[in-house]
C-alpha cells in the first residue's frame, strides 16, 4: 500500500518535471529548427520545417550587403574585451578600497553607490549621448570607444559582490605581508587578487557578457551607423517589418551562433559565482 | 603653525603661504617642491582658461537657458542667406552643469593646495625635511592607495552616472518637450510638470496613475509567483527520491544561458496571431483553423502573457538561487514535523516558507526592485501594447518603458524626467519600508 503510493508520487513528479522541461526547452528547440529551415519568413503553416538546410548559416556569414553579421560580431567582441578589462580594474579597485582601506569618504561613497542603483539606468541615456557628443565620440569608429565607456565607466558602482568576497579574506594575511615590508599596493596585487580567482572570473565574464546582451544603450549611441552595430541591434533590425520576411531564418541562425559561446561562458561563470559566494579561504 | 586650512593660512601663514591663496602652488614651489607646485599652478591656469573662454558665458545663460533664436541673415557680399548660430538650451544646461561640477572640483583642489601650503610652512618652521615628489608618489601606493585606485572609477561614475542624472533631474523643471516646439529653446517652469503628471483629471495624469498601478501589480505578481514556483521546482528536484537531478537542473538552466533579448524576441514572434504557438494549437485542432489567441492584442491576455513569460525567464534563476539555502534547513525540523504527522503542504507553509522568507527577504526586495525596473521583458515582449488610440502608455507599459516611449519616441523629455524621478521615489520608499520591517533587519538571529 505504502509502496504503491510512493510509486504514484514519483510518477507524477517525473511527468510534471517532463512537461515543464518541454515547456522550457521548446523555444530553444524551435530556434534551432527555424535556423535549419528552408522556407523563409516568420509565418509558416507547419511547426516542423518541410526540409532542412544549412544555407541560413552560410548566408548569414557571406551575404554581408545589408546587415554585416561577421562585422557586428567583431565589433561586439572588441567592445566586450575592452570594457571587460576596464570594468575588472574598476570593480576590483573599488571593492578593495571599500573592504580594506579606511578613509573619510568610505561610508558616504557606499551609500551613494546604493542610491544610484535605484534610478532607472537609461533615464540618463540621452544626457550620456550628449556628453559623448561633446567629447567627440559620437561618429564613426569613435562609437566603439563610446560604447566601451558606456559599459565600463560607471561599473565602479557594482562592487558589492567583490567587496563581500574580499571581506572574507583573513586580515592576518595582510598583516603578515605588512610585517614583511610590503606596501598596500603590493598587498592588493600580490595577495588579494591572486586569492580572489572566483570573483575575478565572475567579474570578468559578467562585464564581458554585458555588451552582447544590451541593446538599449547600443541603439541610442549607434543610431543609424550600421557599420558600428553590435550583434544585439543587428538582430533587432532583422526582425523589423521590412526585414523580417527575408531575414527571419537567418535571425534564428544568428541567435544560435551568439547563444552557444554565451551559454558556455555563462555556465563557467555560474560555477565561479557559486565559489565566490562561499568565501575565500575554506575551513 | 599646526593647523591647516583657510583660516590658519590667513591668520598664521607667512607671506609665501598667503601668496598661495592667490596663486596656487606658490608655497610648494618657493619652498622646493617644484613638481607639486607646478601641478597646482597648471590646474589653476587651466581652470581660469576654461572659465574665461566658455565658462562664464555658459553660467550667465543658465538662469534664462538662452534666448537667441536661430535667424536667417542676408549676406550682401556672398549673395546668400546665412544662419546665425542661435542658443541651444540643452547644451547650455549640460555645459552649465558641467561647469558647476568643474568648479566644485577646482575648489577641492584649491583646498588641498591651501592645506599643503600650510603643511609645508609647518615642516619648514620645525626644520623638518620636505617630502620629495618621489616620496609623494610612493605614498600613493601605500597610505594613500585609495586616492590612486578610486580616482579613475569615481571620475567614471561622476561623468557617466551622476552628471547625466543631475542633468535629467533638472530637465523635469523645464518645458523641454515637443509640445509647443520647445526642442531647441526652453525655459525653467518650476513644478508645473509634477503637477501635470499627478493631476488625475488631465490626460497624462490619468495615464500615470494607471501605469503606476499596473507597475506595482506586475512587480508583486512577478516577484511572488517566481519565488514560490521557483522554490517548489527546487524542492521537487532536490527531493531525495528524484533521480537525475543534474539532468533536470540542466534543462532549466539552459534557458538562462540563452541571452534574454534573444529568447524574448523569439517568444514575441512565437506568440503573434500567425506565430508558431497559434499554428501548433491549430494543427492540434485545439482552436479553429482561422482563429488565434489574442496574446498581445487583448489587454487582459497581454498582461497575463507577460507575467507568464516572465515566469519562464525567472523561475530557473530562483531555482538556482534558493537550492543552496533549501539544503541548509535543519533536517531535525522536518523529522519532528513528520513525527507529529504533518503533511507535505503543512510542512511547506509552516517550516520551509517561513525559513526561506527569513533568509531571503533581502533577495526578494532586490527582485521586486528589478521587476519595477524590468525594461527588457516588457519592451522586447509586448512593447507596452495594446495601446489605446490617442494614448502614449499601453496597457502593459511599466513606468520605465513609458518613460522610454515619452523621451525617445514622443520627445516629451520633461515629462519623462518627472516619471523617472517618481520611479526613483517609489523604489526608495518601498526599499526603506520593507527593509526596515523585515525580521532579518530587526533581529539578526531570530529564526528557530
Amino acid at each position: 500500500m505504502k509502496k504503491n503510493k510512493k510509486r504514484m508520487v514519483n510518477g507524477s513528479v517525473y511527468s510534471g518535471l517532463s512537461i515543464l522541461a518541454v515547456i522550457w526547452l521548446m523555444p530553444i528547440f524551435w530556434v534551432i529548427l527555424t535556423s535549419l529551415r528552408v522556407e523563409r519568413g516568420s509565418y509558416v503553416t507547419t511547426f516542423f520545417p518541410k526540409a532542412f538546410t544549412i544555407d541560413n548559416y552560410v548566408h548569414l556569414f557571406t551575404d554581408t550587403g545589408v546587415l554585416n553579421f561577421p562585422k557586428m560580431f567583431m565589433n561586439t567582441l572588441i567592445i566586450a574585451s575592452a570594457s571587460c578589462v576596464v570594468s575588472c580594474f574598476f570593480v576590483l579597485s573599488v571593492a578593495y578600497c571599500t573592504s580594506r582601506l579606511r578613509f573619510k569618504l568610505r561610508k558616504p561613497f557606499m551609500n551613494i553607490a546604493m542610491i544610484l542603483g535605484l534610478f532607472p539606468g537609461f533615464m540618463s541615456m540621452i544626457a550620456v549621448y550628449y556628453i559623448l557628443q561633446a567629447l567627440g565620440l559620437s561618429e564613426g569608429v569613435m562609437i566603439k570607444a563610446a560604447l566601451i565607456l558606456v559599459y565600463s565607466a560607471a561599473s565602479g558602482t557594482g562592487f558589492y559582490i567583490a567587496k563581500g568576497f574580499f571581506d572574507t579574506i583573513p586580515k592576518a594575511l595582510d598583516e603578515a605581508a605588512l610585517l614583511d615590508g610590503a606596501n598596500k599596493w603590493q598587498i592588493f596585487t600580490r595577495i588579494t587578487i591572486p586569492l580572489s580567482r572566483p570573483i575575478l572570473v565572475y567579474t570578468a565574464l559578467s562585464s564581458f557578457l554585458a555588451p552582447w546582451v544590451d541593446f538599449i544603450f547600443a541603439r541610442v549611441i549607434c543610431r543609424a551607423d550600421a557599420s558600428q552595430y553590435t550583434v544585439s541591434i543587428g538582430m533587432w533590425r532583422m526582425l523589423e517589418y521590412t526585414m523580417i520576411d527575408a531575414w527571419y531564418t537567418r535571425f534564428a541562425a544568428a541567435a544560435v551562433c551568439v547563444s552557444i559561446p554565451i551559454a558556455i561562458l555563462f555556465v563557467v561563470m555560474q560555477k565561479f559565482y557559486a565559489e565566490g559566494m562561499s568565501g575565500a579561504v575554506k575551513g | 603653525m599646526e593647523k591647516s586650512g583657510f583660516k590658519a593660512a590667513w591668520c598664521q601663514g607667512d607671506r609665501i603661504t598667503k601668496c598661495s591663496l592667490l596663486l596656487m602652488g606658490s608655497s610648494n614651489f618657493l619652498r622646493g617642491q617644484y613638481i607639486k607646485g607646478f601641478i597646482f599652478l597648471s590646474v589653476q591656469i587651466i581652470y581660469i582658461g576654461i572659465m574665461l573662454t566658455n565658462g562664464f558665458s555658459m553660467l550667465a545663460k543658465l538662469p534664462s537657458l538662452g534666448e537667441a533664436i536661430q535667424q536667417e541673415v542676408w549676406n550682401e557680399a556672398k549673395g546668400i542667406y546665412e544662419y546665425t548660430a542661435g542658443d541651444q538650451s540643452l547644451l547650455i544646461l549640460l555645459f552649465g552643469i558641467s561647469i558647476l561640477f568643474l568648479t566644485i572640483a577646482f575648489f577641492m583642489v584649491y583646498r588641498t593646495n591651501v592645506k599643503s601650503a600650510c603643511h609645508v610652512q609647518y615642516l619648514k618652521e620645525k626644520g623638518l625635511a620636505l617630502p620629495t615628489f618621489k616620496q609623494d608618489i610612493k605614498e600613493l601606493f601605500d597610505s594613500r592607495l585609495h586616492v590612486l585606485l578610486l580616482s579613475a572609477p569615481v571620475t567614471g561614475i561622476l561623468v557617466f552616472t551622476i552628471l547625466p542624472l543631475i542633468f535629467m533631474i533638472t530637465m523635469a523643471f523645464t518645458n523641454y518637450s515637443k509640445i509647443d516646439q520647445h526642442l531647441i529653446l526652453f525655459d525653467w517652469i518650476g513644478l508645473k510638470n509634477f503637477a501635470e503628471v499627478l493631476d488625475v483629471s488631465g490626460d497624462i495624469g490619468r495615464q500615470f496613475w494607471g501605469v503606476l498601478g499596473w507597475t506595482l501589480t506586475w512587480a508583486i505578481f512577478a516577484t511572488i509567483l517566481n519565488y514560490i514556483l521557483g522554490m517548489l521546482l527546487a524542492i521537487v528536484i532536490n527531493r531525495k527520491e528524484t533521480k537525475g537531478k543534474g539532468f533536470w537542473r540542466f534543462c532549466f538552466i539552459l534557458s538562462i544561458a540563452v541571452p534574454q533579448f534573444v529568447s524574448l524576441m523569439i517568444m514575441r514572434t512565437m506568440l503573434q496571431p500567425e506565430g508558431a504557438v497559434n499554428i501548433l494549437l491549430r494543427n492540434l485542432h485545439l482552436i479553429e483553423a482561422s482563429a488565434s489567441l489574442p496574446f498581445f492584442t487583448d489587454p487582459t491576455w497581454a498582461r497575463i502573457t507577460v507575467i507568464v513569460i516572465n515566469l519562464w525567464v525567472g523561475i530557473p534563476f530562483t531555482m538556482i538561487q534558493v537550492s543552496g539555502i533549501l539544503q541548509n534547513i535543519p533536517s531535525e525540523l522536518y523529522e519532528s514535523a513528520k513525527v507529529d504527522g504533518a503533511n507535505a503542504f503543512t510542512i511547506f507553509t509552516k517550516i520551509t516558507l517561513p525559513y526561506m522568507l527569513f533568509v531571503t527577504t533581502p533577495y526578494l526586495i532586490t527582485t521586486f526592485m528589478s521587476n519595477i525596473n524590468n525594461f527588457n521583458v516588457i519592451y522586447l515582449l509586448s512593447g507596452g501594447d495594446p495601446t489605446p488610440v490617442g494614448m502614449s502608455a499601453g496597457k502593459t507599459d511599466l513606468l520605465v518603458t513609458w518613460l522610454y516611449k515619452l523621451t525617445i519616441d514622443k520627445q516629451y523629455y520633461n515629462l519623462g524626467a518627472v516619471i523617472g524621478i517618481f520611479t526613483f521615489v517609489v523604489l526608495a520608499v518601498i526599499s526603506l519600508l520593507t527593509y526596515r520591517n523585515t525580521q532579518s533587519y530587526k533581529d539578526e538571529e531570530g529564526f528557530m
